[in-house]
């Protein structure tokens, strides 16, 4: 597929003017990082007109990340950790791994959970497995891998969580105010379209599952305003190219076999019931949780971080105090700022005014 | 400065390593001027470069190749003409003599291509375990030709800022080959020596500043010359050379093809016409795909760039060096 067609000038431009002729107020939740992301390299809200507003929502697994799985990783003696990247400078309550790393503790970044089992060959590996279920099935293939390979020295920290408990709790909060939700692309590639239809059915609000480059953001954004306008909340797939209703069984298959619903803590945000996936009885070998008696809590962020706010859609990046002075990508104080799909880097990087 | 020890992030060549140069080493050796490259007495430039890249061999190169290029290219952008090149090899014990001889043998023949002669240098090894294969140091001597006189200082609102061809090849091809992701076909580190390209720049264009885009990538250059002339600059996406796998690669990592390391890029200032430039540039094996990227103008405070789809954001100064993303 030539993704050039979604970013041709010509088409842009008319997405926008169809969406400057809404002229109502509207606040629409992005909730996946990297539509944040993308709305920021590509300058999109400099070409929307004020009334309409994007928030960020929890979408990016870094940043909900609980502190506590930093600190017990500081604490793992002759292990390798084995970390995707935006893991390196996410800072727990006694500094961060890229720090530990420079005192000598052995972190290595991967780029495939696979590649971790790989580093078990040679030593005992962790792999901490994080994120939504765009990453999921890759990291329950791998457990899977080990077991059947009866690979003793690996096992797998998880932090796993799932999108839709997580708009339940956004849609239930009476503080947040969403006219609809931009729905993230990835994960509705694994989970499939009809995983949102809770949203309409008991919540009265719509959303567009879509895709990340400009057009289909902005696609998403024009068919939002219709359904606002015609007060007709459902869920649409902008994304038809690759997600389908039901979306992908064989690794809704795997993720059910390895991994169970349990409450989940989202950093900054709480506890959200079943939000977050742990590794079954079955494979309970493979658990570094149980394998290093790790236990995982929720702990209050002490710093005056709002990256809960963020998260939720109460504030934007700039509103909190630490922003950009104390709380930089090289010295963050929260996660959001962390993550290459943080809300709070993206407005570092692509919307700070200077 | 925080944390008090030095991380990865500090040879970024970003902001933390700007940090701590101005911190540690300008305030002990009073230095004058940041640039790699320095002019001393009789038009006499230097410059000197450490190699520590891993794998040792990529395609389109080998640290042998590189250490020449690097230094070759840091003498260049003050406009010199590269003479001549000192350098040291730091050996891990254990390493095959036979890829000593043909990292060497690259060392050579990139100097012949440059037209520059290896006139002294050093051999350390030391223990298994401390310097990853083998790093080098390369020092280099030019002379500048009467006239030129390059600086940041010289940039005018107005100017047009050019570039010699594609960004982020390097950094993509390193990446490629050091995490065995088996593109198909690999790509190319962009490594070459660009003091004949610069020369013929001189000739043919009005060049107020030229800079090579290492680490930190065009981006970081950017800033640095904002910061330093005080001066607004609005780059062109649309006008940035970028190959479509090395485009391919960074989004599926996350990563930025303008913060990404070159090593045969160079990013000019220029004033006037620019036609005859880059017709002259283009006939130059390292020119091909020269291209006007942007300007400098008041109608912005630092750096900014127009979106190929039309959307205004800034292009700031990062600190460290991009991280890969989870998904």
């Amino acid at each position: 597929m030539n993704t050039k067609n979604f970013r041709n000038p010509q088409l842009i431009n008319n997405l926008v003017e169809k969406i400057k002729q809404y002229k109502e107020p509207i606040s629409l939740m992005e909730v996946c990082g990297s539509h944040t992301m993308a709305i920021g390299k590509w300058g999109i809200r400099n070409l929307l007109p004020n009334n309409i507003k994007l928030i960020s929502g929890p979408g990016c697994p870094v940043c909900v990340t609980p502190m506590s799985i930093i600190d017990a990783l500081l604490d793992l003696k002759d292990v390798t950790i084995a970390i995707f990247g935006d893991l390196m400078r996410v800072p727990g309550e006694n500094g961060s791994l890229e720090l530990a790393k420079a005192k000598g503790l052995d972190v290595k970044i991967v780029y495939s959970p696979i590649d971790a089992l790989k580093l078990a060959e040679k030593k005992e590996t962790v792999f901490v497995g994080i994120g939504f279920e765009t990453t999921i099935p890759g990291i329950a293939y791998t457990i899977k891998q080990a077991y059947e390979k009866n690979i003793k020295n690996f096992s797998v920290l998880t932090s796993l969580k799932t999108v839709p408990p997580a708009l339940k709790l956004l849609s239930s909060d009476e503080d947040i105010n969403l006219d609809g939700y931009i729905l993230p692309g990835h994960v509705s590639v694994i989970i499939g379209k009809d995983a949102y239809n809770f949203l309409p059915k008991d919540y009265n609000i719509g959303g567009v599952v879509t895709g990340f480059e400009p057009a289909d953001i902005l696609s998403a954004i024009a068919r939002m305003i219709q359904q606002v306008k015609n007060n007709d909340p459902k869920i649409e797939n902008e994304y038809s190219r690759i997600v389908t209703n039901k979306g992908n069984i064989t690794a809704q298959k795997i993720i059910n076999e390895v991994l169970e619903p349990t409450d989940g803590i989202f950093r900054g945000i709480g506890i959200i019931p079943d939000s977050e996936l742990k590794i079954r009885e079955k494979y309970s070998a493979f658990d570094a949780e149980k394998k290093y008696n790790i236990k995982i809590e929720y702990k209050e962020d002490k710093s005056g971080c709002r990256c809960g706010d963020v998260l939720k859609g109460n504030i934007i990046p700039p509103t909190c105090p630490l922003f950009g002075e104390i709380c930089t990508p090289s010295n963050p104080i929260g996660p959001c700022m962390v993550s290459s799909e943080g809300s709070c880097s993206a407005y570092y990087k692509y919307e700070r005014i200077m | 400065m925080k944390n008090e020890i030095i991380r990865i992030g500090h040879g970024s060549g970003a902001g933390l390593t700007n940090e701590l140069i101005k911190e540690v080493f300008v305030k002990n050796f009073k230095l004058q001027s940041l640039e790699d490259g320095v002019e001393i007495e009789n038009r006499t430039v230097v410059s000197t470069d450490a190699h520590v890249v891993n794998p040792l061999f990529f395609p389109g190169g080998d640290i042998g190749k590189l250490a020449i290029s690097g230094t070759v290219n840091d003498v260049s952008m003050k406009g010199a003409i590269p003479k001549y090149i000192l350098i040291t090899y730091i050996i891990e014990e254990g390493f095959e003599i036979s890829e000593l001889k043909k990292i060497t043998n690259s060392v050579q023949k990139e100097a012949e291509k440059a037209n520059v002669k290896i006139i002294a240098g050093d051999t350390k090894v030391v223990e298994k375990g401390k310097a990853d294969g083998l790093y080098l140091t390369t020092t280099g001597i030019g002379y500048l030709p009467k006239g030129v006189n390059l600086n940041s200082k010289k940039i005018k609102n107005g100017n047009k800022i050019l570039i010699n061809g594609t960004l982020g090849d390097h950094t993509i091809s390193i990446i490629n080959a050091r995490e065995k992701m088996e593109l198909s076909p690999a790509p190319k580190s962009d490594c070459a020596s660009l003091n004949e390209l610069v020369q013929v720049m001189l000739k043919n264009g009005n060049i107020k500043f030229l800079r090579d885009i290492t680490r930190g990538g065009l981006a970081t250059i950017l800033n640095e010359v904002a910061n330093d002339t005080q001066l607004g600059i609005i780059i062109d996406e649309e006008n940035i050379p970028i190959k479509e796998n090395v485009n391919a690669v960074s989004e599926l990592l996350g990563l930025d093809p303008l913060y990404l390391a070159n090593e045969g890029k160079l990013v000019s200032f220029i004033d006037g016409d620019e036609n005859k430039l880059i017709e002259e540039m283009k006939k130059n094996e390292f020119g091909k795909d020269s291209a006007i990227i942007g300007k400098v103008t008041d109608e912005v405070k630092g750096v900014y760039i127009r979106t190929s789809i039309g959307g205004l954001r800034p292009l700031i100064m990062q600190d460290s060096d991009p991280l890969p993303r989870i998904c």
